[in-house]
């Protein structure tokens, strides 16, 4: 549905130096999926984003929506945003504060090429309002919404010419938690429901693993992965991406050799030896760095079996309600586990520590 | 999807099509480059060269310069247009500022009220107001001088407004409602907690204002002035009223004489005009340059808070005299003394005998005024026709300005805010020598006058809409193009009414302060254009004193009408300005 190529964007930052937007972004989103952009701020997603959209012209590179191109920088194609026939929302939703809901709504039918008839114009409206939960309140005053049903209302303007792509940037970063976690479902189901082609910006990786069928990881301007989300969360190409989505901890490691089964190897770091899987073939002397996440560090009281365990002492806990964290202390070391609440070891007592080897992933630094 | 099955055919096309956009965009730039720098090029072209005539062509010389600065007339003309526009300005300040600290650092009683009736002396038009004091400081017939003879019981003449003292004073107090205001606003972005941590460190109340009040307040006070002065140097209708009859000229009076002396010296005028240019631009940009350094002096931090007040105690009864004394002698007397010309048959001191010839004649003499009826109309049609151009074409300006990366748009910025440093005067000179010599056959039209006017207040228009335009955020413009929405479209339904509050505001502005103009109009109107303040001018030349008096009390109590309907309004949008 959607195919960008060698996308390149790179403007002149306020102290006069070149900055690079994005470089060499490609990816592509097949019809009825929801593909994520996720990185840092300034890691160029929102200029990607907006590339595609057309309010932003790239230096170099392909656009293609449908089959059909809207900006080819060899061809000097440029489609302009308003003829892209594209729905996006924005980050503060961009609801005019003149009009009603319904008349924010009703704009892109009123104000696009092609002309429909008031009866038609109604119907839709009135259709895409009770899509997003808004239909009894179509002639209240925009600025009277909250901040949900302003983001509900964005969607619904944005849904309302049935789009072939559906653009959204950081739509859910101006709510708060408990509503962000409601409108996360909702946005999901709604997604699902129509089918609708989805361009998803975000900086929250639990958002992006939550909504996606596909991410891509993005940093300084590249893309440094694209997966599914378990995917990126269990496989993570880099250290970048293994840091950025979810929590981690590295371990600076060197190869001895293999191990087994293919993709296992022997590694040796700070903790002692221990077995660790690899998505790339390493050689031996190899330097690597291990990430485990907290949740792959099991932690009991009585010795386990099976490989890599270590005695460590608890240095500090965290109790998080639904789950603690604790820090255990293995020599200079300290690791960070996610486990169930019901473990309750005291500082300072031994602990043991357990990771499975097909959980710690050794990646090239 | 049936929305992109049918917009296919646009997408295969690579040339953009034709877009509104452009011709718009282009149209307001040229017009604002037009406005801006062409009558100032004429103005500097024809000052070095001389007449144009049917008989003979124009030929370069620096004569006119020679003859402006050759003589010794000239710099007593200099010196006069200094220590006017000076004292002028040190009047309006030292006026403005005791007012403003009472207002807002006393607890002087019902300095509520006076704030709001702070802005009615600028509803008075400055022909009026130096017409009324004329009325009260003449020396032979005003009312003051004869109230003081008779009790004295003497011959002496107290005040005589026809001097340089009458004219500082007339123009000072004039316009020491905008002094008041700009210091008003200096006083309330002071941070009271600066002055405080500084007493807190230990220093004296002497000690604080020597090191940390007056350091802070230096560049607004000095702002202030340059725009007092600035101000005060354009003057035309206080020096014209009340210097020339005495042979007291200042630049922008001796401009006027010598396009109205017979044959008229536009050369002249035009180094005049070009030195009077260059004393504004002076002021202006060093202004301009001190508001852009202004922000490293935090005291602009846009918190709301409220400044501690001085209790006087008794005392304040004395600062309330003054705000009472002010208001007599700003509003109170020059509108009394108008009304009571006006209800007379021929002027006439106030007196028992007087009061019982009170009559309503000036107002159906002046009703019936031939030019009368035609001049409000051309006052109604030329002050909406150039506000609402003003507003939309700045409107586009200033869009271009703050929205867009387009290089070279402060350069934009700049020409549109260029007619700033124009006084009425000059630019009334420069577009009648542009019209005069390029036959585009409107001299002598009302559109000449409607130019002028577009031209002068062009500035105003451009500030209240980057105000407007500044706080829109960009999203707002950019969903309206995802929606499908052209460049055209989304200006109109989503720019355009977005900058309401702005717009609204700066066009009743505009059309308040067309309404009011004369320095520009005086050299351009001609039989069949005049507007309602030349009506009052030829009325002053005929000595009709009490037509023009009706004429007068009639224009300000319609401006006043005007000046609610702008705040109710303002209050309908929420504006807070005006």
């Amino acid at each position: 549905m959607l195919t960008v190529k060698g996308l390149c964007t790179e403007y002149v930052g306020e102290r006069g130096q070149p900055i690079r937007a994005a470089q060499e972004v490609a990816f592509g989103v097949p019809p009825g999926k929801l593909f994520t952009l996720l990185g840092p701020s300034g890691c160029g997603k929102t200029t990607t984003l907006r590339s595609i959209a057309g309010l932003e012209r790239p230096q170099l590179g392909e656009i293609a929506i449908g089959g059909e191109l809207v900006f080819s920088s060899q061809k000097n194609l440029f489609v302009p945003p308003n003829a892209r026939g594209l729905g996006m929302v924005f980050q503060s939703y961009a609801i005019w504060p003149h009009m009603t809901v319904y008349e924010n709504a009703a704009f892109p039918l009123r104000v696009g090429r092609r002309k429909f008839s008031r009866r038609e114009i109604d119907e839709r409206v009135m259709r895409v309002l009770a899509t997003v939960d808004l239909a009894e309140m179509a002639q209240r005053e925009a600025t009277k919404l909250s901040g949900g049903q302003q983001q509900r209302l964005a969607l619904a303007r944005a849904l309302v010419m049935e789009p072939r792509l559906l653009l959204l940037d950081e739509p859910l970063s101006n709510l708060d938690a408990k509503l962000r976690e409601r409108m996360r479902f909702e946005l999901k189901r709604l997604q699902r429901e129509l089918g609708i082609t989805t361009v998803y910006v975000t900086h929250d990786q639990s958002e992006a693993l939550a909504l996606s069928h596909a991410i891509a990881v993005m940093n300084r301007g590249r893309i440094e992965q694209i997966g599914a989300p378990r995917e990126v969360y269990e496989r993570p190409q880099n250290q970048f991406v293994a840091d950025f989505v979810g929590t981690t901890n590295f371990l600076d490691a060197t190869v001895s050799g293999a191990d087994g089964a293919a993709g296992f190897y022997r590694v040796r770091c700070e903790l002692g030896e221990l077995k660790a899987q690899a998505h790339e073939a390493l050689r031996p002397a190899d330097k690597v760095v291990l990430s485990v996440r907290p949740e792959d560090i099991y932690l009991s009281e009585l010795r386990p079996d099976g490989e890599n365990v270590w005695q460590g002492t608890v240095d500090q806990k965290v109790f998080l309600g639904e789950s603690a964290d604790f820090q255990v202390a293995i020599g200079e070391r300290r690791l960070q586990s996610r486990v169930h609440p019901s473990l309750r070891t005291r500082v300072g007592e031994p602990i043991y520590v357990r990771i499975d080897p097909e959980k710690c992933v050794a990646l090239k630094p | 999807m049936q929305a992109a099955g049918e917009a296919a055919p646009v997408f295969a096309t690579a040339a953009p099509r034709f877009d509104a956009k452009w011709l718009i965009i282009a149209a307001c730039v040229v017009l604002t480059l037009y406005l801006g720098m062409v009558p100032l090029a004429f103005l500097l072209w024809q000052s070095f060269f001389t007449p144009q005539s049917a008989a003979k062509a124009a030929v370069f010389t620096f004569g006119n310069y020679r003859e402006a600065y050759g003589s010794a007339d000239t710099w007593l003309l200099f010196g006069n247009s200094l220590r006017f526009a000076t004292g002028a300005a040190a009047l309006s300040f030292a006026i403005g500022t005791l007012l403003a600290w009472m207002n807002e650092r006393t607890n002087t009683p019902f300095k509520g009220l006076f704030f709001a009736l702070s802005v009615i002396p600028l509803i008075i038009p400055g022909i009026l107001f130096t017409v009324a004091w004329i009325l009260l400081g003449s020396p032979k017939i005003g009312i003051i001088n004869l109230a003081l003879q008779r009790l004295f019981d003497t011959d002496a003449v107290f005040i005589n407004v026809y001097s340089l003292g009458g004219m500082v004073w007339v123009d000072g107090l004039h316009y020491s409602p905008v002094a008041f205001l700009l210091m008003t606003a200096a006083f309330r972005a002071m941070d009271p907690a600066l002055e405080e941590s500084a007493i807190m460190s230990g220093a004296s109340v002497l000690q604080v204002v020597r090191r940390v009040t007056l350091p802070l307040a230096w560049p607004a006070v000095f702002a202030t002035l340059l725009i007092l002065f600035v101000r005060a140097i354009e003057s035309f209708e206080v020096p014209a009223l009340l210097g020339l009859p005495v042979g007291l000229q200042v630049f922008t009076s001796a401009i006027y004489q010598a396009v109205h002396r017979y044959p008229s010296q536009i050369g002249l005028a035009a180094a005049y005009a070009v030195t009077l240019l260059a004393m504004t631009s002076v002021g202006v940009y060093l202004q301009s340059r001190l508001s852009s350094s202004g922000s490293k002096y935090a005291t602009m931090t846009g918190k709301g808070f409220r400044p501690r007040t001085i209790d006087l105690g008794p005392w304040r009864y004395l600062t309330m005299a003054v705000f009472l004394a002010y208001f007599l002698f700003i509003v109170v007397l020059p509108f009394m003394v108008l009304l009571w010309s006006s209800l007379q048959k021929f002027y006439a001191v106030p007196s028992m005998e007087a009061l019982s010839r009170l009559t309503l004649d000036p107002y159906r003499t002046i009703i019936a005024y031939p030019n009368l009826l035609r001049a409000v109309w051309n006052s109604l049609l030329l002050a909406v026709a150039s506000a609402t151009i003003i507003m939309l074409v700045t409107a586009v300006i200033c869009w271009i300005v703050v929205k867009t990366r387009l290089p070279g748009r402060w350069l934009l910025d700049n020409f549109a805010s260029l007619p700033m440093v124009f006084p009425g005067i000059v630019l009334g000179l420069a577009i009648m020598i542009l019209y005069l010599t390029i036959p585009a056959g409107i001299y002598g039209t009302i559109w000449i006058m409607l130019i002028a006017y577009v031209t002068r207040f062009m500035p105003y228009g451009l500030r209240y809409n980057t105000t407007s335009m500044l706080q829109i955020h960009k999203e707002l413009e950019e969903s309206a193009a995802m929606s499908g929405a052209s460049w055209t479209t989304t200006f109109w339904r989503i720019i355009l009414p977005l900058l309401k509050p702005g717009l609204v505001a700066g066009w009743i502005y505009i059309v308040i302060v067309s309404i009011r103009e004369l320095s520009s109009s005086i050299l351009l109107y001609s039989p069949g254009t005049e507007v309602v303040s030349i009506v009052i001018w030829e009325l002053w030349e005929n000595g009709q004193y009490v037509e023009l008096s009706a004429l007068g009390v009639m224009l300000i109590l319609a401006l006043f009408v005007l000046v609610l309907a702008a705040q109710w309004l303002g209050r309908q949008f929420g504006i807070r300005e005006l």
